[in-house]
């Protein structure tokens, strides 16, 4: 890692191999004596006792290699001088890392590097943040004494090109200029470079992509001096090879080779701030480093807990949208949505839609109004927005996203566990045997904890894929699933039931778990209920399309591999049946004993970056913070003292019944923070009509976005970039974010809620988010250990947290159930409404892609588009056939909700009958087709299975235009006056 | 100039790939085999390799470009390989094959233009006994001075 440049703490030093666990050896470095687990490497125990051996093709993300014969060191009665990264420690081993010999032939091993790369420091990009550089130095490198000869830098000819040509600068120029070793740059990454002329062939590149990410897209071709680095095979570059662009080999880069593109423009940074990244619910931690208030690149953080130092496209790079021309700065507003938007400045804004909303409610009562807290802002941000509801307000008219994602899995864990979260942290997947991933694809949705599973599936653990398609995790590079179970959309509680009938049936199940953790009598009915024939696979198989042979083979896996863990995602809760499947998967999990401890549980992988967070938060309409129902008075007292307000104990409105609410004319005000439900919500038409039917619309977000051409006052947001708080990942983990740069609307999110409050007549005086956790923490039990003194302390934490568990809680449920017992709870099948039919025969589902994220806001407006610049709809080649449909083609995708045209691709990923296509470009607007079923317990939206057609198709369609020409028409901004 | 050579479909690359799949370390005795049909390794048997062995493209064309022996293309219809290590060097081999290939015109691991030969350097056949040595579409030759060498090379359409 380059982490010479910026000075940072001894901490965060490059150990050069991984750590180890182990006995414990002692030996002496350089006279000084160190104590390390076995297995570590010399250079590794050097550096433990702050002796830094020059290295380059070592680091402490990967395995040892020892290529680059720098790090060699001479051992007390061992011959020679062995490479320190590959030599492991033992006992009383006495080891020099300096001596004449070892210098001597460091600073030989050093000329020979430099005799084949170009002299041009001065002016290359990685002037001051280069480890060759580095090594040059410490290994006190001060001539070199080769001819010039055959090289791969010279683009001339041989040996014409002085050290500090100018003509150096020349070489991304792709004319043959006469030396045929002389490879231009390639430059088809949008966000780095790839100058094979700098590369030293040390493999970290090649090592990171394998080790790390695991894509294995980038490999060493030829050999010898003809060695190079090459991303794909022969005629490739890195955009048409397999690279994912995760950025690993970029860290790894010991030279400008491989290089940000931002940094070859902008310079080195000077100074760095710990932040998480706000994509998706892995909630990697990153530095992001700046010049000034200039951020120049963001760097996966080694000590971020969640992502271990890795980075997906969209943290690592997709950060472009901060600084849109998009981008909203000033409050704007109108009296009506026809109108164009007039900007005003933040008094007449906030005043404008203050008098507004408590208008309504003089007019309507007070439960005409309400809000949706954002699960993409922070915790402060949203406890802001679900107090302003319920103490503003004056109701419990608060709802979130989660709604449309992860609401039955709180419902289900919380009906079975006791807690709506997850049981595990990430790292817990370093000891897992048997995986079940169920209607995840995490390669593309949750790729920074994808490349964590890969990793320990190439160390031998299996994995039970249960989807429709058949995604990366079923058969990629090196990884292969035991069993890919392809099941018919919507008939998940059917799988998961047939797998606890096997187990059951055929007595796999952990009876001593069941009884020490469980409640035993629920326990023998669910096993009366389970064991019934019409669970059996052989029962279901008809309905699932699941062979029964292969299902049996797969329970009998996961009941008897070892250590089984359960990760699943929205192919689970976006259904019908989405809380019976969640309550299924936790039925599994106790059957085979697999909770309570590293390796196992149950991880629901969170879509949004702080969806946790905001269901923590008390975002839903039945549960004040910590998922305390609001009927509960002992509750409502903490508040109300707190707060010095009584709250409602009715239940307020969920985000459908507030559009069914306005359509029916009783809910008129709505305040949106950070989500655009009219593109990510389903049955797009009946979203829009409640919008319309609304009388004051407050849109809070970065752009204007598909809700606001619905809304009469326009927020402007700040970025995650802009402001301090707290966001928590899939494993419960709080992270801090922090201000990296000045907020660029002025105010970040929660002064503009605590601004829209005041102005409503709260009378709230935050000054800083750590105020709001002190006020969270001190009304919330899990959180009751929270404080920004303890974040900065530990890094990060998990909830619960608090004087039971003050250092937080990796793991959940390890001495007992929260709720107590285990509550097993019977899980009958009900097909879904949504069925296909003549009319209607194919079944659509929805996901997400690598590059984009969620309804696109962010990455469309970066060149992650590049990868993905429209929706397709992936179709299988037979059922693509039968209709005529051509690769590419465009089509027409009807259900009984709507229609839309997209672009087909032909795709063997698919099952017959199934269709796929993602939600991230509004031109598409997949979600006119999906309908307004929904989760019997949450009302989560069924968004996975749709019974659709498509047919040909020469244009957009009549909903599409008046869309756009609606669309259109509400983006007009008028200036403000001078 | 040589003809293209056809494109092999996926199921004749297969056939050839196929019976190699089970054995241990399958990698190498698949290229072989390709090489030993084609006379060289067909780009899309790249792929191909890379999907039945669950690798990526760029595995194989690292294993593929480490070996000199593994063409990209096809080489002339007569390959002939001289050796260039150092017991042949040590008995003149190197100034006699340079200047034999000079007075001819070819070059190393070019085909010559009418697609008859392809000259490859060799490091070491085994033959250091009675060098400069040398290999002809597979057969060794040994004891190689000037006019021998010249006489292969013509033979075989230079």
């Amino acid at each position: 890692m380059k982490d010479f440049i910026i000075p940072t703490s001894m901490d965060d030093r490059d150990m050069g191999t991984p750590a180890r666990q182990g006995a414990p050896v002692t030996l002496t470095i350089d006279g000084f004596e160190v104590t390390v687990p076995e297995g570590t490497s010399v250079m590794r125990a050097a550096a433990e006792a702050g002796i830094q051996v020059p290295k380059l093709c070592a680091s402490d993300n990967m395995e040892a290699w020892g290529s680059c014969r720098l790090c060699v060191v001479e051992i007390e009665g061992r011959r020679g001088t062995p490479a320190s990264c590959t030599t492991p420690v033992a006992e009383g081993m006495a080891v020099r890392t300096q001596s004449s010999k070892v210098k001597k032939i460091r600073k030989g091993v050093m000329e020979l590097y430099i005799s084949d790369h170009p002299l041009d420091c001065l002016t290359c990009s990685a002037n001051g943040d280069c480890e060759l550089q580095d090594m040059a130095g410490a290994v006190g490198l001060r001539d070199q004494r080769y001819e010039s000869g055959r090289n791969h830098y010279d683009p001339l000819g041989i040996g014409t090109l002085a050290a500090g040509d100018i003509r150096a600068r020349t070489r991304d120029t792709a004319e043959d200029l006469g030396n045929p070793e002389y490879i231009p740059q390639d430059q088809s990454n949008p966000y780095f470079t790839y100058d094979p002329s700098k590369c030293i062939v040390c493999s970290r590149c090649v090592r990171a992509c394998e080790e790390v990410q695991g894509t294995f897209a980038l490999t060493i071709e030829g050999r010898g001096f003809e060695s190079r680095v090459s991303a794909g095979a022969a005629g490739d570059d890195f955009m048409a090879s397999d690279c994912v662009s995760c950025g690993a080999c970029v860290q790894a880069c010991p030279t400008a080779s491989l290089q940000e593109k931002s940094i070859i423009e902008l310079g080195t940074p000077e100074r760095s701030v710990i932040t998480t990244c706000a994509y998706c619910g892995v909630g990697c931690s990153f530095k992001a480093e700046l010049n000034g208030d200039e951020l120049v690149r963001m760097v996966p953080y080694k000590h971020g807990k969640a992502n271990r130092g890795h980075s997906c496209v969209k943290g690592r790079f997709a950060y472009g949208y901060a600084n849109h021309k998009d981008r909203i700065l000033s409050p704007m507003i109108r009296d009506r949505i026809d109108e164009p938007w007039r900007e005003v400045n933040w008094d007449e804004a906030l005043t404008f839609a203050a008098q507004r909303m408590r208008g309504l409610q003089e007019r309507y009562g007070k439960k005409s109004i309400g809000v949706i807290t954002s699960s993409r802002c922070t915790n402060e941000e949203t406890y802001l927005v679900q107090k302003l509801t319920r103490a503003v307000f004056g109701n419990n008219n608060t709802d979130t996203c989660a709604r449309v994602c992860h609401s039955p899995t709180g419902y289900g864990l919380g009906q079975t566990f006791g807690t709506s979260a997850g049981t595990q942290d990430f790292d817990s997947v370093e000891d897992t045997d048997v995986i079940i991933l169920i209607g995840a694809n995490p390669t593309d949705a949750h790729p920074v904890f994808a490349s964590r599973m890969k990793k320990r599936l190439r160390a031998g653990a299996k994995i039970i894929v249960i989807d429709p398609r058949k995604i990366d995790l079923v058969r990629s590079a090196h990884i292969e699933a035991s069993h890919h179970l392809p099941l018919r959309p919507g008939t998940n509680v059917a799988v998961v039931s047939a797998l606890a009938h096997v187990i059951v049936t055929e007595g796999l199940m952990d009876e001593a778990f069941i009884r020490e953790r469980c409640d035993w009598e629920e326990f023998s009915e669910y096993a009366e209920f389970i064991s019934d024939p019409r669970h059996s696979p052989e029962a279901t198989e008809l309905l699932t399309g699941v062979p029964a042979a292969d299902l049996r083979e797969a329970a009998r896996l996961f009941a008897t591999g070892g250590n089984g863990a359960i990760y699943y995602g929205l192919g689970v809760t976006e259904h019908s049946q989405g809380s019976t499947t969640v309550i299924g998967i936790a039925n599994l999990a106790m059957l085979t004993g697999n909770i309570g401890r590293r390796g196992v549980g149950v991880n629901p992988l969170r879509g949004q970056n702080n969806v946790q967070g905001s269901c923590d938060m008390g975002s839903f309409p039945h549960e004040l913070p910590g998922y305390r129902h609001v009927k509960n008075d002992d509750v409502r007292d903490i508040y109300r003292e707190v707060w010095g307000v009584e709250i409602d104990n009715e239940p307020g409105l969920r985000i459908p019944n507030m559009l069914d609410a306005a359509v029916e004319g009783t809910f008129k005000g709505l305040y949106c923070q950070g989500e655009d439900i009219l593109q990510s919500d389903p049955d797009t038409k009946h979203v829009a009509a409640g919008l319309a039917a609304m009388e004051c619309v407050i849109v809070h977000d970065l752009f204007l976005n598909e809700t606001a051409n619905y809304a009469h006052v326009f927020l402007p947001g700040s970025t995650f970039l802009e402001k301090d708080g707290t966001f928590t990942n899939a494993e419960r983990r709080i992270n801090r974010v922090r201000e990296v740069m000045k907020p660029l609307n002025g105010y970040a999110d929660w002064e503009v809620t605590q601004l829209l409050a005041n102005a409503m007549g709260a009378g709230w005086h935050y000054t800083h988010p750590s105020q709001i956790m002190d006020e969270i923490a001190l009304t919330t039990p899990s959180f009751a250990g929270v404080s920004y003194d303890v974040l900065e302390e530990k890094g990060s934490v998990q909830w619960p947290c608090n004087e039971a568990h003050p250092e937080g809680t990796p793991l959940m449920h390890v001495d007992g159930f929260m709720r107590g017992k285990g509550r097993f709870i019977v899980t009958e099948y009900v097909a879904t409404e949504e069925k296909s039919g003549p009319r209607f025969p194919l079944l659509l589902t929805t996901g997400r892609i690598l590059s984009q994220y969620n309804v696109g806001a962010q990455t469309r407006r970066t060149a992650n588009s590049e990868w993905h610049h429209e929706d397709l709809l992936e179709i299988h080649p037979h059922d693509a056939e039968l209709r005529g449909i051509k690769d590419g083609q465009w089509i027409k995708l009807a259900s009984r909700s709507g229609e839309t045209t997209l672009r087909a691709k032909i795709s063997e990923r698919m099952s017959t009958g199934v269709v796929y296509t993602t939600f991230h470009h509004p031109d598409t607007q997949a979600n006119v087709i999906t309908t307004d079923y929904s989760d019997w317990a949450t009302n989560c939206p069924e968004y996975k299975v749709t019974a659709v057609q498509v047919s040909h198709s020469n244009g957009p369609t009549d909903w599409q235009e008046a869309y756009n020409a609606q669309a259109a028409q509400s983006r007009r901004i008028l200036p403000a006056a001078e | 100039m040589q003809p293209t050579p056809p494109i092999p479909t996926d199921d004749e690359i297969d056939a050839i790939l196929m019976p190699h799949k089970g054995r241990e370390g399958p990698l190498l005795p698949m290229l072989h085999g390709l090489q030993a049909e084609y006379g060289h390794i067909p780009a899309p048997a790249i792929s191909r390799i890379a999907h039945i062995m669950n690798m990526t493209r760029a595995e194989v064309h690292g294993v593929v470009s480490f070996y000199h022996d593994f063409r990209e293309k096809p080489a002339g219809r007569h390959v002939v390989k001289i050796c260039c290590a150092e017991a042949c060097q040590s008995v003149g081999g190197d100034v006699m094959v340079e200047e034999t290939l000079a007075k001819l015109g070819l070059d190393w691991h070019a085909t010559t233009p009418n697609g008859a030969l392809t000259v490859e350097p060799v490091y070491c056949l085994g033959l250091c006994a009675c060098g400069p040595a040398a290999m002809v579409d597979g057969k060794v030759v040994g004891r190689l001075d000037a006019p021998r060498l010249e006489r292969i090379l013509t033979e075989a359409g230079a």
